[in-house]
C-alpha cells in the first residue's frame, strides 16, 4: 500500500498535478488524487518522510528533469511539478522539523532596488523549492540594507539577486559591497541572474555565480551541496 | 475526406474595386485591340466560329490576328467551373477548390534542369586544429528520373505539400522526347499519392499518359470522378501570342475534360509593360484568352486562372522572382481570379538565390507569406526550387515545409469570442489576486493542444547555426520512409499497355 502511494506521488509529480483538480499530461488522471491528497494519505499511513522525499518527490523530479532535457517537457511542465513538490514540502516541514531532518539549504532571493521585474525571480524560487531548498522570497525593489539584514538574521547559505535592467544591475554590486562591509560576504554564496547580466559581470562584481536560467540556479546550488 | 487547405478568412487585397474593374475593362480592350496573334490554326478556327474577328497576318497562312469581342469572353467565362476538384491516388489527398473561397493549397513545382546535392565536409581551423566545423557544400548536376522519384517520395511525406508538380526535368541517357512524359508521370505517380500536375513534352504522349491515369484511377469514368492528374499549359506567350504546340496540347487536354491550368508568365519590362497597370491588364487578358478558348473547345472544362507574372532584373533582364513587385503582381492576380470566381494558380517562393541560405530564405518567405495572405487556391510555392526555378534542392524543400507550417499558423483565425473571453477574464482575476502574478499554470492545458506555435524546428542546441545540418537529418529520415506504390497488378498492366516506361522504375521487377 505504502509503495503504491509513493509510486502515485512520484507519478503525480511527473504529471505536475498538485491537487486532484489539476490537469496533468495524461488526461486519464483527471479527478484522481494529486500530490497533496496523496501526501495526506502517506502521512496517515505513517510512511516515513525520507521515503516520501527520496522515492516519491525527488524521484519524480528527476524524471521531470530528464524529460525537460530531452525536450519532451517545457518550463510550464517543470514549474507545475516543482510547485507540487514545493507544496508537499510545506506539508512535510513540521514533520521534518520534529524529526530534525534538514532541508538541502536555505536560499534567499530578491529583485534588487529600483527593479520591479520578478518573473525570473519567481521561477527560480518555485524551482528551488521543488528541488528541496528552503526558499525565502524577499520580493521586488529590495534595498541592499534589507538584504544584508536578512543575511545577518536568518543566515541563508545562498543568496539570489535578480535584475532585468541595465540601470539596476549595478545595484547587485552594491549588495555585495554591503555584505563585505558587514563582514557577511563569506557566509553566503551570491548568485546573480537576469536579462541584463552576464558571466563577465558576475566576475566583475565578485558574485559567486551567474545563472543564465532557473535551471542553472538549481545546478549551481546542487553543486555547492555536493562540494560541501 | 480531402485535404484541408489554409482558409484565409480576410484575404489581403491590394486593388480597390474600381481598380479591379479598370483592369478587367482594359483587358477586354486589349483582347479586342490589338487582340492576339495566333500561331495555332485550330484555335483560330474555334474562335472564328464563336464571333472572334480573324485576319491573316501578311497572308502567310501560319499566323492570324484575332480580335476577341468582350461578349465572346464574358459568355465563355460563364461556363468555366467555379469549383475544381483535383483528385489523388489516395482520396484523402483530394483537393477541392472554390473560386470564391480564399482557401490555399500548397503545391510544389516547377520543372528544373539542375539537381543540387548537399554534403557536409568538415573543416579544421588552421591555427587551432582542435576546432572543427561542418560547412554545407552544394553540388549541381543534371536531374535524373531517380531524382524525380526521390523528390516525389519526400514530398509525399512533407505535411504542408498538398499536391505535386513534377519538379525535376529527367535527363537520363535513355530518356527521349518520346518517352519523357510517360516516365515523368509514372515516376511521380508511383512515389506520391497526392494530386499530380505536369506539362506535356510531346502531345503524342497524351493518350499514353491518360491511359496510365485511367489504369491507376480504375477506368475512364473513375478518372473523370477522381482526376488524379492535371496539366499546365503556357499557351499564351507574352505578349499576346497563342503558341502553336502548347495550344495544340491545351485544346487536346480540354477535349479530354481533365483539369488544366491556363498559365501566362509575362515579364514586366520586356514582354509586358514595366508599369503595374500594364502588366496586370496584359496578363489578365492573356489568361482570359486561354480560358475563353478552353471553354469554347469544351464548355465546363475545369480550368485554373494561372498567373506567373515576374519583373525583369535590371542588370541581366532575366526574371527576378525576388523582386518585390513580383509578389505585388501575384497578389493582384489572385484578386482578379477571385473577381471572376475561377480558382487561381498562383506563384510564390521562387527566388533568385542559387543555393539555400539567407538570401533564399528572405526572398522565399517574403513572397510565401504575402501571396498566401492573398488567398490563392492553388499556390505553386516552389518547394525546394532555387535560381529562378532552374535548380531543385531537397534540403530546401524540407526547409520550405517547416516555414509553411509557420505561415499556416500565422494565417489561423483569431479565437476571440464570448466564451473564450469569459475564461480568460476569470484567469486574469485569479492571477491578479496571487502574490506571484504569473499565468504560467494556465499554459499547460494548451501546451500540447496545437494552439501554440512551436519553436523553429531546426534550431541548434548551442550558439552555432545548425539549420542545414538538422534539416539534412530530417531529409534523410523522410527519404527512408516508405511510400505506397501503385499496386503490383496495376503496375503490370501499365507496363503492358503504356509503352516507353523504363523497366528500372518497376519496383516489383526490382524485387525479383
Amino acid at each position: 500500500m505504502s509503495k503504491d502511494t509513493i509510486a502515485a506521488i512520484k507519478e503525480n509529480v511527473i504529471q505536475g498535478r498538485k491537487t486532484q483538480e489539476d490537469v496533468g499530461i495524461d488526461d486519464t488522471l483527471a479527478g484522481t488524487p494529486g500530490v497533496m491528497e496523496l501526501m495526506e494519505q502517506a502521512l496517515e499511513d505513517n510512511i516515513s518522510p525520507q521515503s516520501i522525499i527520496t522515492e516519491g518527490l525527488t524521484a519524480g523530479m528527476e524524471v521531470v528533469g530528464e524529460k525537460f532535457s530531452s525536450k519532451e517537457y517545457f518550463i510550464p511542465d517543470m514549474l507545475a511539478s516543482a510547485e507540487a513538490v514545493g507544496a508537499a514540502m510545506d506539508v512535510l516541514k513540521p514533520v521534518l522539523e520534529k524529526a530534525k531532518v534538514e532541508t538541502k539549504g536555505r536560499f534567499a532571493i530578491a529583485t534588487v532596488k529600483g527593479d520591479i521585474h520578478d518573473i525570473g525571480k519567481n521561477i527560480v524560487a518555485i524551482l528551488l523549492k521543488g528541488a528541496g531548498y528552503e526558499v525565502h522570497d524577499l520580493g521586488i525593489d529590495v534595498p541592499a540594507e534589507k538584504i544584508v539584514e536578512f543575511v545577518r538574521e536568518e543566515k541563508p547559505g545562498y543568496l539570489g539577486l535578480s535584475a532585468l535592467l541595465t540601470t539596476t544591475m549595478t545595484e547587485m554590486g552594491v549588495v555585495i559591497g554591503a555584505l563585505k562591509e558587514s563582514s557577511l560576504r563569506n557566509s553566503v554564496k551570491v548568485l546573480i541572474g537576469g536579462a541584463a547580466v552576464s558571466d563577465e559581470f558576475a566576475r566583475e562584481i565578485g558574485a559567486d555565480a551567474y545563472c543564465a536560467d532557473a535551471f542553472s540556479a538549481v545546478r549551481a546550488l546542487d553543486s555547492y551541496q555536493k562540494a560541501s | 475526406m480531402a485535404r484541408q487547405g489554409i482558409l484565409v478568412d480576410r484575404p489581403y487585397e491590394r486593388l480597390t474595386g474600381e481598380q479591379v474593374q479598370l483592369i478587367h475593362q482594359s483587358s477586354m480592350d486589349i483582347l479586342r485591340d490589338p487582340g492576339l496573334i495566333s500561331f495555332n490554326k485550330e484555335a483560330v478556327e474555334v474562335l472564328d466560329g464563336h464571333g472572334a474577328v480573324i485576319e491573316s497576318v501578311a497572308g502567310d497562312h501560319r499566323s492570324w490576328k484575332v480580335s476577341l469581342p468582350e461578349q465572346v469572353v464574358v459568355e465563355a467565362l460563364k461556363s468555366a467551373p467555379r469549383t475544381v476538384k483535383l483528385g489523388a491516388r489516395n482520396p484523402d489527398n483530394t483537393v477541392v477548390m472554390h473560386g470564391d473561397e480564399p482557401k490555399v493549397y500548397l503545391i510544389t513545382g516547377s520543372e528544373t534542369n539542375i539537381w543540387l546535392d548537399v554534403d557536409f565536409p568538415t573543416y579544421v581551423h588552421k591555427s587551432d586544429p582542435a576546432r572543427e566545423i561542418k560547412v554545407p557544400e552544394f553540388k549541381p548536376r543534371r536531374g535524373t528520373v531517380e531524382d524525380l522519384c526521390q523528390s516525389a517520395r519526400v514530398c509525399e511525406h512533407l505535411e504542408m505539400v498538398d499536391g505535386f508538380i513534377r519538379n525535376v526535368n529527367i535527363q537520363d541517357r535513355d530518356i527521349t522526347e518520346q518517352n519523357k512524359d510517360v516516365n515523368k508521370y509514372f515516376a511521380s505517380l508511383n512515389n506520391n499519392t497526392k494530386h499530380f500536375m505536369s506539362g506535356l513534352t510531346s502531345l503524342d504522349q497524351l493518350d499514353n499518359v491518360v491511359r496510365m491515369a485511367e489504369l491507376i484511377a480504375g477506368g475512364e469514368k473513375a478518372l473523370e470522378d477522381n482526376p488524379i492528374i492535371s496539366f499546365i499549359t503556357c499557351l499564351v506567350k507574352s505578349p499576346l501570342q497563342l503558341v502553336q504546340d502548347t495550344t495544340d496540347t491545351f485544346i487536346a487536354v480540354c477535349r479530354r475534360g481533365l483539369p488544366v491550368a491556363v498559365s501566362s508568365s509575362p515579364q514586366a519590362g520586356t514582354t509586358a509593360p514595366i508599369k503595374e497597370a500594364g502588366i496586370m491588364a496584359q496578363i489578365n487578358a492573356e489568361v482570359l484568352a486561354g480560358i475563353t478558348l478552353g471553354q469554347l473547345v469544351k464548355p465546363g472544362t475545369p480550368v485554373l486562372y494561372g498567373s506567373v507574372p515576374v519583373r525583369a532584373r535590371m542588370d541581366t533582364l532575366n526574371d527576378s522572382y525576388g523582386a518585390i513587385e513580383t509578389s505585388q503582381y501575384n497578389i493582384d492576380c489572385v484578386q482578379m481570379a477571385r473577381f471572376y470566381g475561377i480558382p487561381n494558380y498562383s506563384t510564390s517562393g521562387v527566388c533568385d538565390s542559387k543555393i539555400p541560405g539567407q538570401q533564399s530564405s528572405v526572398e522565399r518567405l517574403f513572397s510565401d507569406i504575402v501571396v498566401a495572405m492573398a488567398g490563392p487556391q492553388y499556390l505553386h510555392c516552389a518547394f525546394g526550387l532555387l535560381d529562378c526555378n532552374s535548380v531543385f534542392c531537397l534540403l530546401q524543400a524540407v526547409l520550405d515545409d517547416a516555414h509553411f507550417r509557420m505561415i499556416e499558423f500565422l494565417l489561423r483565425q483569431p479565437r476571440i469570442d464570448q466564451a473564450e473571453m469569459e475564461v480568460v477574464l476569470k484567469q486574469i482575476r485569479t492571477v491578479a489576486a496571487t502574490p506571484q502574478k504569473l499565468y504560467i499554470n494556465y499554459i499547460r492545458p494548451v501546451l500540447r493542444s496545437g494552439e501554440l506555435s512551436g519553436i523553429y524546428p531546426f534550431e541548434g542546441s548551442g550558439e552555432a547555426d545548425q539549420v542545414f545540418e538538422l534539416a539534412h537529418e530530417r531529409m534523410q529520415e523522410l527519404l527512408a520512409m516508405p511510400v505506397e506504390h501503385i499496386d503490383r497488378e496495376t503496375t503490370a498492366r501499365i507496363f503492358e499497355e503504356v509503352p516507353g516506361i523504363l523497366p528500372r522504375l518497376n519496383v516489383y521487377e526490382r524485387e525479383n
